[in-house]
């Protein structure tokens, strides 16, 4: 993380022990600028208000504009003076305190017209939502954007639901003044969500969702189990391949299998990713069918009490399966995972393996010889590889050909390479995920777009951070620039990839599908003037 | 309605109208209410026929039974109550017990949701086992619009469609096969199962599967109907009918859905400090290791939070008692800030008390039993979700012995899981309970008031 923080900290920790919330008046900002000034972010506190809010034992900093016009810049950076406060030597004087990976303390900017104002693509995600709506065409539903829920989450975690707006400038403005830490989307629904209670009131409750993405949600700390880096929110790029994985399974049955055509994967700044299905037809899917085709998608069967995660039966596998089998899964499990998480390399990792194996004999017979751990070590090659091969070779040989055995191998590629789906989020259309192009909290990395077609060379630790952006940005100046400030950032490549893969082709499908279904209207009423 | 009500002193025949031409062994859509005249007592008792067979499926799709013994259970209800010695009557008696119904299940979500299950199983279960003719007679009632597969489109695919033919244990198909290509979303349920091919949005649906896509149709078409129904009743019906059917149709569905455990506090207000003791005697074990897990993690997913909150609150624990149990446990290992701001919303959410404020009801057995847990979660029906080996060692340390536990393991591999629970309270109680377990909150009280007899008696 940059210096100009940690200064920033030094500063305040001269403060500690005062009221919770105290108002930092003019000077004080002066004090913070002088600070960070001289470690050049003085374009950046020049945009500050006057009044600074610094709330101080909760060990987190929130600084809050009184004007109404601020905005969230989300996290900057982790860091935790408590935790570290002599540990670490200080090597260069009380302003090296910080340790900015290990914290469990967020700082938050709220910050006057803040630089990742302009950054945030308003008007793209308006565009996207309203689905040609927002056009000129006399198809045009005017409604359907100021039908859509946003919600935000403010500061200490308040939400804030049932947001909407008619277009980008009123989301806009509401940013501005609410200043969330995070935006979520919700559904289309029926009536206007912001006057639900008006609705609600009548005996027939018209309120309810009509319309929504289907979306997908894929969580790293759902794979905890089979990951042997992190646990947690932890990521790191020896666990990351299983998103990859799940981004290319998914993806390719979202397009072969449903012929879905405009799908969104997003990074969730953190730990996982999200992924939205825009098409028409996708967004009026009903819950029914949304929850089969997230279960479409499911293999894990039980809970926590039953020993097999993965069940595969009958004397095939699914042709869904079977190709995400022998196109993904398999080459990732065999030549990535194996290896970089040492699944067969420890008697811990192997029994677990050993476990999934129903029949006895063998799973002794293999336990005996990688006990014996000289037999293997002679071997040049890796020693996950080498039990592999044999767990492989006695289960598919010749003599065990009984039913259960016969997918064991299948069963274990699958159990740890498989996506973990959070079937909930998918299941039902009032379900709320977060925009695109956000922040997150923690981390302060930006929710970039991923192209599923490259999603193996995604690294989510090389994420642009709110931070990062911001110095981008300051270190370009302030040249006047027409075109949105993203294009000079880091920012930049996401957005057009945004642009030109996603939202252009989008559009374009909506303003076809409106044209169609006005002309389709249009000839009916015709017809039924002729009778 | 269509349909004519008189009282039963004004006794007149059945004129059955176009009726008489549909033959007997197709199943009606109840497109429209029939024109016919119907003797009050008919209205009334013709429909509590009629529940007798939804409440015999409602039972039958809770103990998890299969398809092919639910077909059988199906046949042997109808048999049982909706039989009529003339045909064109039996098929009167179908009809105007479905509209008697429909008015009576349109009123709430929860009565619609339960009746659009029922009838939509009565139907599937009435269709599945019909000749192949009288399957496409039905078909062309619902005016399907799609085509068979063409034989060039067939050999295209053949090798997929084989596929997914043996990963259900069943022969690939034949050259004269005929496949139906509709869209994906008609299906959900083959879907759900992966039980079809799908390419480009399209499900591929083998004639033997037919009965999901039509009981698909027949689902969402109720599911309209019964919308417009409510609004009729309310608008207009309900008013009208004040007198004669609205008090008959009111009385209709409280007097089969059983104990409502959303209101019943009878066995008063349980406190935190037995609740340990308490939920070691008398809860069943779903919630016996939602309850035990918490008390280990300090934590339980969405799911386990659900079913042990919705059941803590029906067993009468209130809504201080409530937030203080849960802080007390969750804080322990996400701190009490993050538990106020992230876990206490929805405590009082079940409790009607934020949100659209509806007072959740505590799940039910169909629905515990019904449920999908997935990694991390505890939350389901144990003798379903639990492997046999962990079942086991969770019933031993409930204190069941080993005979009754070969009884219990017994009912489990045959998917009997509320058989299964029955078996367990008989076992820790020594006491039968013939009503059998419908619902955890059931459990409970029987437990309650089996102990709380026996203490009587001791004292």
């Amino acid at each position: 993380m940059t210096r100009p923080i940690q200064e920033q900290e030094g500063a305040l920790q001269r403060r500690k022990g005062k009221p919770a919330f105290l108002l930092v008046g003019q000077f004080k900002r002066t004090v913070i600028k002088t600070k960070m000034g001289q470690r050049g972010v003085s374009p950046l506190l020049s945009q500050f208000p006057a009044n600074i809010y610094v709330h101080l034992p909760a060990i987190s900093l929130t600084i809050a504009s009184t004007n109404t016009n601020h905005f969230v810049l989300y996290s900057f950076v982790f860091f935790d003076s408590v935790h570290n406060s002599g540990s670490k030597a200080n090597d260069s004087g009380t302003r090296t305190r910080i340790q900015p990976q290990s914290s469990q303390t967020i700082l938050r900017f709220v910050v006057f017209r803040s630089p990742f104002r302009k950054l945030f693509p308003f008007a793209d995600l308006v565009r996207w939502v309203s689905y040609g709506n927002d056009g000129k065409h006399p198809g045009c539903d005017q409604s359907y954007l100021g039908r859509r829920e946003f919600s935000f989450t403010l500061e200490n975690d308040i939400y804030v639901r049932f947001q909407s707006f008619n277009n980008a400038l009123e989301l806009e403005n509401s940013i501005k003044e609410k200043a969330p830490v995070k935006i979520d989307i919700g559904p289309v629904y029926t009536v206007d969500p912001a006057k639900r209670s008006a609705y609600s009131q009548s005996e027939n409750n018209v309120f309810a969702p009509a319309e929504r993405e289907l979306i997908f949600d894929i969580d790293m700390s759902d794979y905890d189990d089979v990951r042997y880096c992190c646990s947690g929110a932890d990521v790191c790029l020896v666990c990351w391949p299983l998103m990859t994985i799940a981004i290319k399974v998914i993806d390719t049955a979202l397009r072969d299998d449903f012929g879905f055509k405009h799908i969104l994967w997003v990074y969730s700044g953190r730990r996982g990713v999200h992924c939205w299905v825009c098409d028409g037809k996708a967004r009026r899917l009903t819950n029914e069918q949304r929850a089969a085709v997230a279960d479409y998608f499911r293999v894990y069967k039980g809970n926590e009490n039953s020993h097999k995660k993965v069940s595969l039966m009958g004397a095939a596998i699914h042709p869904f399966l079977a190709t995400s089998y022998t196109n993904v899964l398999k080459d990732y499990f065999e030549k990535k995972l194996l290896i970089d998480q040492n699944i067969l390399g420890t008697e811990e990792g192997y029994e677990k393996i050993l476990n999934m194996i129903p029949d006895e004999s063998i799973a002794s017979e293999l336990r005996e010889r990688w006990q014996d751990s000289r037999r293997s070590s002679s071997s040049k090659e890796d020693i996950n590889v080498v039990r592999w091969e044999q767990c492989k070779q006695l289960l598919q040989s010749g003599k065990h050909k009984s039913q259960g055995l016969r997918r064991c191998v299948e069963e274990i590629v699958f159990c740890f390479t498989y996506p973990r789906l959070d079937i909930e989020v998918s299941k039902h259309m009032n379900h709320l995920l977060k925009a695109p192009f956000c922040v997150h909290p923690n981390t302060g990395r930006v929710c970039v777009p991923i192209d599923p077609n490259q999603c193996e060379e995604f690294d989510p630790t090389t994420v642009p951070t709110l931070s990062q952006l911001i110095e981008e940005l300051n270190n370009e100046g302030s040249k006047a620039d027409v075109d949105g400030e993203w294009n000079r950032t880091s920012l930049g490549n996401a957005i057009a990839f945004f642009r030109s893969s996603f939202l252009h082709p989008l559009l374009k499908a909506c303003k076809e599908e409106i044209e169609n279904s006005y002309n389709l209207k249009l000839q009916q009423s015709k017809n039924s003037l002729g009778w | 309605m269509a349909m004519k009500i008189y009282p039963s002193q004004n006794r007149r025949n059945f004129s059955s109208s176009s009726n008489d031409a549909v033959s007997v062994s197709t199943i009606p859509l109840y497109r429209s209410a029939p024109a016919l005249e119907v003797r009050l007592e008919d209205f009334e008792s013709f429909a509590i026929d009629r529940l007798r067979v939804l409440k015999g499926i409602s039972d039958g799709l809770s103990r998890g039974k299969k398809p092919d013994e639910m077909e059988n259970l199906v046949k042997e209800l109808w048999k049982a109550n909706m039989r009529h010695q003339h045909a064109s009557e039996a098929l009167n008696k179908d009809i105007i017990s479905h509209f008697v119904l429909r008015l009576v299940y349109c009123r709430t979500e929860d009565l619609r949701k339960w009746f659009l299950s029922m009838e939509s199983a009565l139907f599937r279960y009435r269709f599945r086992p019909l000749e192949a003719e009288a399957q496409r007679a039905v078909m062309d009632d619902f005016d399907l619009p799609y085509r068979a597969v063409s034989n060039v489109e067939f050999e295209s695919i053949k090798e997929k469609l084989g596929q997914v033919a043996r990963s259900m244990g069943q022969p690939p198909p034949t050259a004269d096969a005929i496949f139906y290509k509709v869209p994906f979303e008609e299906v959900p349920e083959l879907v759900a199962g992966r039980k079809v091919f799908i390419n480009q949005g399209y499900a591929y649906v083998a004639m033997n599967q037919i009965v999901s896509l039509v009981a698909t149709l027949f689902r969402s078409q109720l599911s309209k109907t019964l919308i417009l129904t409510n609004r009729k009743w309310t608008s207009s019906i309900r008013e009208q009918e004040k007198h004669r059917l609205t008090p008959i149709v009111e009385a209709l569905c409280s007097s089969y859905l059983g104990p409502d455990y959303s209101q019943s506090r009878e066995y008063g207000d349980i406190s935190l400090k037995d609740i340990d003791q308490v939920a070691k005697r008398s809860f069943p074990l779903c919630m016996r290791h939602l309850f035990d897990k918490l008390r280990e993690d300090h934590h339980l997913k969405h799911g386990g939070r659900m079913q042990l909150g919705l059941f803590l609150k029906g067993v009468g624990l209130n809504l201080d008692d409530a937030l203080a149990f849960w802080r007390a446990e969750f804080s322990k290992k996400v701190g009490l800030e993050k538990f106020e701001k992230q876990y206490a919303y929805s405590i009082r959410h079940n409790y009607g008390k934020e949100g659209k404020r509806t007072d959740y009801t505590p799940y039910s057995c169909l629905k515990i039993i019904s449920s999908t847990p997935g990694t991390g979660d505890h939350h389901g029906c144990p003798y379903r979700h639990f492997s046999e080996e962990n079942l086991r060692a969770a019933l031993g340390k409930m204190g069941v012995n080993s005979r009754s536990m070969e009884d219990v393991i017994d009912k489990v591999r045959n998917r009997h899981y509320q058989l299964a629970c029955t078996l367990t309270f008989e076992a820790l109680h020594g006491m039968p309970c013939d009503a059998g377990i419908n619902h955890p909150n059931q459990y409970f009280s029987d437990s309650k008031k089996i102990l709380d007899s026996k203490m009587d008696t001791s004292s």
